[in-house]
């Protein structure tokens, strides 16, 4: 087995861990790489199937082409989609491209608090009708006690100190210096009421490997991470007005995997073009500690 | 099996050692010293430490959190990367400090190699011992021992290799040896990536050489077959009629025409189809892979079972184990306490039996009169378990001889099984397995039969004191599930007794266990033809169920006490302290066999 094949396997054995101990599950997918990548491994693990409802946290100011992309496969994949959002504070206006809030508080309100209520049902949820080829609001508002996330350790200080099975308390809160033992493949899928665990199959897998992955597989990729003729393109993907573009003319996943290995950013942090990890010493710790992803 | 593609000689690293012996500093300065940081990451903490009047250390790299600088300790096992000309590292920076034994745990257990890291001014500490101790049981092999902070003791020799002496006189008591031992100062870089100038008396490799030299850890590609079953899949959605069953191979390899043998039922078949998505048609799957194969006889097996090939040895199955256990829970291990075990995918319930001896792992002293194992202890262990499971024996394979006990939904502790012990079902259980073994299938499946007949085979056992209405009872839900139209049977013990049970002679040792294996084979034949079985018995008790259990699926029985004293330790799943009537009482009981879903509510 080579070295993409492991981590292959590792995440799927623990894909079916979670699908198997968790009654309640559901996966994040951001349309972004790695929850794409993730989203793959998933029909790998289940044969072709997603026997998992997929949730997208849209903060309204996503690039169009990642919502157009998010329904394209949805469609063809026959995903059980399902997106959630901060309806109140999108209807006031409080967010950071209308100059109502800081980086940091609108994430807090778009990304970390829609995520959290529409995880906990508390918020609506809306799901994809393939019938009627539209999104429905969801009956289903059951709490999600497992949820996937396709963090991985390389990205960011805080993401290395995750486990594969990382439990939340009651109020979303991520203890850091009190995590359970993980050894063995042998992970946390006991917990306790009101609790949920937050699983994540990439931990081990860094940017190139991601890339390197999207390119042996073939896994379709949204427009955006590759240069349309402007010698512009985006290495991660956010909302519209807080994510800015790498100079970069790699067009094809070839060429971005080559420029990952050998060009100017095989050793620039990936999320450098991310506004939120800047604004304050420990952001996205903050964050994640909020239940950020 | 070399390659030079990067990525395959990858080695997965773990640093331990005593609280403060500069382990993170260590790795900062392998990181700074290979070019691995990302750009802006040492001038990001740089610039961290000017607004903090801090100097700059290269520990603090790995301390990317607030709260963590803020303690001065590293609290988890960072993931940590870095290169060398030679590989890739990823560092499971294992800390020091002993409130922190599980993460250093979680970091070791996934590492191929291991660098311990001694104080050469302090000196062998516990933890020194103590994670010395862990590496050896989570099975770490290659182990280099850094003497770090040289620079403190002048870079003495006399100093180093008194530290070499006594560490690997401790070694030697774990039955390990260490590659090497190597003098650094991590602060200063000495024989980190570079050979140092300060101590021209040690020739040996740098920390960097070293690394490149640990050997990446073969999979266990020549042992018997192993493969825990995570599941068996059927999605029908688009027509798929595969049912597939899934894992990911622990030992060995399999092919398509190989005869499995599922453990701890005993089940056979062969495997006719090895499946994938996207992928070429695969003829053979080897030890690592994610994978799953369909067979060609629909038997029922179910998540916790463990898959071997005919042809080779066989797993143990046991519900008694031998075994040696560390544990990490702040809570106590007790004995009358329930846990539950994982091995593999299997989860079985267990309680503590004996403590044969507990060790101190941090200087080896053996103690075999505590009764309760405490935190960081490591023991020699029996656990009775409520059924039995499939395992191997550490030694043979280590894959499947390891374990976790969960607590209270925490993982508490891990071990390695070293002996399957008699236990009281043993002799049903060989039984069981040799009936299930060569089992005749029919073409009719499990699923085909409860689809025709509207209801989930069930043994419905109806147990109290004598003269409570247990028989009035079953004949009267018998008859009422009947008119319902379901294919239920009524089975009197009497009716054994003289027929199938005719040789069995009252005072022959263990003659009520013969015939509760008998009745429970004869349940377990009805069972499969479909029925829902009721069943009547004196006073049954835990371990009467348990045989039974032993011999028909734990999933397709519901007992039923009837009358208000309860007078054996049974646990039933319905209580009806008062016998109306028998009308009323089976009513009853039908409204279980509705919750359960056994057989269908209208609303």
């Amino acid at each position: 087995m080579d070295h993409l094949d492991k981590l292959e396997s590792r995440s799927i054995h623990i894909l079916r861990e979670a699908y198997s101990e968790f009654n309640n599950i559901c996966m994040l997918w951001s349309v972004g790489k790695d929850s794409t990548v993730m989203l793959w491994l998933a029909r790998k693990a289940f044969f072709g199937h997603v026997p998992i409802p997929l949730v997208h946290i849209d903060t309204s100011y996503m690039i169009p082409e990642m919502i157009e992309h998010r329904d394209k496969l949805a469609k063809k994949w026959n995903l059980d989609m399902i997106y959630g959002q901060d309806e109140e504070t999108l209807k006031a206006g409080n967010t950071f491209p209308n100059g109502q809030a800081t980086h940091l508080e609108c994430c807090g309100r778009l990304k970390t608090d829609a995520l959290k209520n529409t995880l906990n049902g508390n918020w609506r949820r809306y799901r994809y009708n393939h019938n009627k080829d539209k999104y429905e609001v969801d009956d289903n508002r059951e709490p999600y006690t497992g949820v996937i996330v396709g963090a991985r350790a390389d990205e960011e200080g805080s993401r290395s100190k995750e486990r594969y099975f990382s439990p939340r308390d009651r109020n979303n809160d991520w203890d850091i210096g009190d995590q359970p033992p993980e050894f063995w493949d042998q992970y946390k899928t006991d917990f306790a009421p009101g609790t949920h665990v937050r699983i994540h199959p990439l931990l081990d897998w860094t940017e190139l490997d991601v890339w390197e992955y999207i390119q042996r597989e073939k896994i379709p990729m949204v427009s955006l991470y590759f240069d349309q003729g402007e010698g512009k393109r985006y290495r991660s993907l956010g909302c519209g007005p807080c994510t800015e573009t790498i100079d970069s003319t790699a067009s094809t996943v070839d060429e971005v995997v080559e420029e990952l290995k050998t060009g100017k950013f095989s050793n620039i942090a990936e999320r450098d073009g991310r506004a939120q990890d800047k604004e304050d010493g420990g952001g996205l710790e903050e964050l994640r500690k909020d239940g950020y992803m | 099996m070399m390659n030079n593609k990067k990525g395959d000689k990858d080695l997965n690293l773990v640093i331990a050692g005593h609280v403060d012996h500069g382990k993170s500093t260590i790795i900062g300065r392998m990181l700074a010293d290979t070019d691995s940081l990302p750009e802006g990451k040492l001038e990001q903490v740089k610039e961290t430490c000017r607004k903090n009047s801090k100097p700059f250390e290269y520990a603090f790299l790995l301390d990317a959190l607030k709260d963590e600088q803020a303690q001065g300790i590293t609290i988890d096992s960072a993931r940590v990367f870095f290169q060398t000309d030679y590989r890739q590292y990823i560092i499971l920076d294992a800390p020091g400090h002993i409130e922190f034994l599980k993460n250093m745990v979680t970091g070791a257990a996934r590492a191929e190699a291991a660098l311990l890291v001694i104080d050469a001014s302090e000196g062998v500490k516990e933890n020194s011992r103590r994670h010395g101790y862990m590496l050896s049981m989570l099975g770490i092999k290659q182990i280099a021992v850094v003497v770090n902070k040289m620079d403190l003791v002048d870079y003495d020799e006399d100093t180093y290799n008194e530290i070499v002496a006594e560490y690997t006189d401790f070694l030697a008591e774990l039955g390990m040896e260490a590659e090497t031992f190597i003098p650094v100062s991590g602060m200063l870089g000495d024989n980190v990536a570079d050979q140092s100038e300060n101590m021209d008396w040690y020739h040996g490799k740098t920390v960097l050489e070293q690394l490149d030299s640990f050997e990446n850890e073969d999979l266990p590609h020549n042992k018997p077959f192993r493969m825990p079953v995570q599941d068996v899949y059927k999605f029908t959605k688009g027509g798929d009629d595969r049912r597939i069953v899934a894992g990911t191979v622990g030992a060995g390899e399999l092919n398509i025409g190989d005869e499995v043998v599922f453990y701890p039922s005993g089940k056979k078949s062969t495997v006719k189809t090895i499946e994938g998505f996207e992928e070429d048609k695969q003829h053979k799957v080897k030890v690592g892979k994610a994978t799953g194969f369909t067979l060609d006889e629909q038997i029922y097996i179910t998540r916790g079972e463990l898959a071997s090939r005919a042809d080779e040895a066989e797993p143990m199955v046991s519900a008694r184990i031998k075994a040696n256990l560390f544990w990490l829970a702040r809570q106590d291990l007790v004995k009358d306490k329930v846990y539950y075990l994982k091995v593999g995918t299997a989860k079985v319930k267990a309680r503590l039996e004996k403590i044969n001896r507990v060790i101190d792992a941090s200087n080896l002293d053996q103690d075999e009169s505590k009764e309760k194992i405490e935190r960081h202890d490591v023991a020699e262990v029996v656990f009775k378990l409520d059924k039995a499971m499939a395992f191997d024996l550490a030694g043979e394979i280590e894959e499947t001889s390891r374990f976790v006990v969960v607590d209270d939904f925490e993982i508490a502790g891990g071990g390695i099984i070293s002996e399957a012990m008699e236990d009281e079902q043993s002799w049903v259980r060989e039984k069981v397995m040799r009936r299930n073994y060569n089992w005749e299938q029919s073409l009719i499946s499990r699923e085909d039969r409860a689809e025709k007949y509207n209801q989930k085979s069930t043994l419905i056992l109806i147990t109290g004191e004598e003269d409570v209405g247990k028989k009035p009872t079953a004949k009267a839900l018998e008859k009422r599930l009947f008119n319902d139209g379901k294919v239920v049977y009524f089975l009197g013990i009497g009716n054994l007794l003289y027929g199938v049970d005719a040789d069995i002679k009252n005072g022959d040792n263990g003659h009520k266990e013969e015939h509760l294996r008998r009745l429970a084979e004869v349940s377990h034949l009805m069972l499969d033809a479909g029925a829902i079985l009721v069943v009547t018995a004196v006073e049954l008790s835990q371990s009467d169920l348990e045989l039974i259990k032993t011999t028909v699926n734990p999933q397709q029985i519901e007992t039923v006490w009837l009358g208000d004293k309860v007078t054996t330790d049974l646990e039933f799943d319905l209580h009806i302290p008062e016998f109306t009537s028998e009308d009323q009482v089976s009513s009853q009981i039908k409204g279980l066999l509705q919750d359960r879903g056994i057989i269908f509510r209208p609303w």
